[in-house]
């Protein structure tokens, strides 16, 4: 509330939502059209995870860790694998590194773009967000070719992984590769030069560099507002270490960093050119040999259950940092387990973002962080003590209609 | 499948989440998106339980959406149907011995289809949404 005389109200958002987020309850108190202040409440989604996984042994882990997230499983599998490796003193094979390192960039394709699809679609840019859906079927296509599965691939395993990637995969792997190489000048100009999207994006949700250092937020986020971090680059897993990996920042292409939402689109646009890269060079340098450390359950278990001690694993999930933390006293189960997925870290900032910005900003703000965990389904507005009741395509309308209202 | 007389409109679907892991939920997009695009028969998600005829329910059902479950659901009208997609609404799967979860999803509200998979295809989906036509006809025609 800003003065007397203009009373604030205040609009919940969430937990229920139609489509492509997960449940979390939002609180705006509103001035106006504008947002004075913001609160949330995660937890909804909350299954147990760790405490279910501090019961199980590692090889069940994987499938949950699998889990823990349908979008980004393989950077949580891959974290909570490198964490119990290192405990163990497992050596996984180096061909297994970079099976691993081309599902990861696979993944990361095929998140980029489903967020790019739910930020256009944000915008009310319907066309785009069924373009971007679209073409990333073909990353589906081919994580499904490698994996056998198009989501929650069960892929990657304590010690390696548990298939190879076969000479006969290659030429597909390379088709889709051109295929994307293809695309990404159409994709940076639908998305970087059409007008609608750049007065919508433009200078919304600001965090300037400072900011995003001190609510310590990770990944995309944090390099669009000129942050130059990226566990691949700065402390390499997997088979990052031989490859040429920096991270993008969203200078390399116009030149200056603004730290709003604009940026964040340029970052993860790149980031698939990037992707694109890292999967080639696999591709070339992938040495021959076995994948797996040990390919018999029981004696990898047997490894995992004399292992003592305690180590962190980091991967660079989509979204960011995921670190998983693993504490082995000798028992079968891990003694501790704790896990930092990169929206916990982002999280945050959406209180930075979303002050002062507009009821109609909203639903691009929240999603330009890529949560792995979201809103909007209906919106109860108590004004004077009456409600009434606003659908997520209510908010959607709001939204297209700033969008007009800008192209006049 | 021949579309009778009863079938005078398009089939709108609602989403909820009830605290899946999101591989079933991103199923479900690419599922109405074009590849698959179930739109051209007037299958759509829509943003309100009002408004929709189907229910798509993914997720083990955790404590917290428990009663919102049950509000999304007395807020449809009939006929309505319920889906129950992915195998953690079915029995619990990966997470059965969570401590949160008050699902599956059937002890909550009643389910006409189950689509199994984890997470199930959009082929499984489409096809789930196929049998949901068939029933929901025959349930308009029981109605007159
Ligand atoms: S069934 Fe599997 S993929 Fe679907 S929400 Fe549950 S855990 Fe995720």
């Amino acid at each position: 509330m800003s003065n007397g005389t203009k009373k604030g109200y205040s609009v919940p958002i969430g937990p229920i939502h139609p489509a492509l987020k997960e449940p979390i309850l939002f609180t705006f108190t509103m001035n106006g059209e504008k947002v004075e202040e913001v609160d949330f409440a995660p937890g909804k989604a909350h299954r147990g995870i760790e405490w279910m996984g501090m019961r199980r042994n590692p090889v069940q882990i994987v499938h949950l860790t699998d889990r823990i997230c349908g979008i980004c499983g393989v950077s949580h599998t891959l974290a909570f694998s490198r964490a119990v490796e290192q405990v163990a003193e497992i050596e996984v094979p180096e061909r297994g590194h970079y099976v691993r390192t081309i599902i990861a960039e696979y993944e990361r394709i095929q998140s980029h773009l489903l967020w790019a699809g739910v930020a256009a679609h944000e915008l009310g840019f319907d066309t785009l967000f069924f373009l971007a859906w679209r073409v990333r079927e073909e990353s589906m296509d081919v994580i499904e070719l490698l994996t056998g599965n198009r989501v929650n691939y069960g892929i990657i395993q304590v010690g390696g992984v548990r298939r190879d990637i076969t000479e006969d995969q290659f030429p597909r792997i390379e088709a889709s590769l051109r295929y994307y190489e293809d695309l990404l000048g159409k994709m940076l100009e639908l998305f970087l030069h059409d007008t609608t999207i750049t007065m919508r994006c433009r200078n919304t949700g600001l965090m300037n560099r400072r900011e995003a250092l001190e609510l310590c937020t990770v990944g995309p986020t944090a390099r669009a507002s000129g942050l130059n971090l990226d566990v691949r680059q700065d402390s390499p897993y997997a088979a990052y270490g031989d490859l040429d990996v920096r991270a993008v920042m969203p200078e390399q292409y116009l030149g200056e960093a603004y730290g709003d939402v604009y940026d964040r689109i340029v970052v993860r646009l790149l980031e698939v050119k990037q992707s694109v890269e890292i999967i080639r060079q696999c591709l070339d340098m992938m040495p021959p040999g076995p994948v797996q450390f040990e390919t018999k359950i029981p004696k990898l278990l047997a490894t995992c259950k004399k292992a003592v001690g305690e180590a962190v694993g980091r991967v660079e999930a989509p979204r960011g940092e995921a670190l998983h933390y693993v504490r082995m006293d000798g028992h079968e189960n891990p003694q501790t387990w704790k896990v930092k997925a990169s929206t916990y870290s982002n999280q945050m900032s959406w209180l930075k973002m979303l002050r002062g910005e507009q009821l109609a900003d909203v639903p691009i703000i929240v999603a330009s962080i890529d949560p792995c965990m979201s809103c909007t389904d209906r919106v109860t507005v108590v004004r004077d003590g009456h409600s009434d009741v606003m659908t997520k395509e209510g908010l959607h309308r709001l939204s297209v209609e700033k969008t007009r209202r800008l192209m006049q | 499948m021949r579309l009778s007389r009863a079938f005078n409109r398009s089939l709108w679907v609602f989403h909820f989440n009830s605290g899946s892991c999101n591989g079933c939920d991103i199923e479900i997009v690419a599922a109405i998106t074009p590849r698959y695009d179930p739109e051209r028969f007037g299958v759509r998600l829509v943003g309100s339980p009002k408004h929709a005829d189907v229910l798509l329910v993914t997720g083990p059902v955790t404590h917290d959406m428990r009663d919102r479950l049950r509000r999304v659901y007395d807020q449809m009208a009939e006929p309505k149907l319920v889906m129950c997609i992915g195998t953690c609404g079915q029995s619990g799967g990966v997470f059965y011995d969570s401590y949160n979860l008050d699902g599956p999803v059937g002890d909550v509200i009643p389910v006409d289809i189950y689509v199994p998979g984890c997470a199930p295809r959009p082929e499984a989906i489409i096809d789930g949404v196929v049998k949901a036509i068939a029933k929901l006809e025959r349930l308009e025609g029981e109605q007159g």
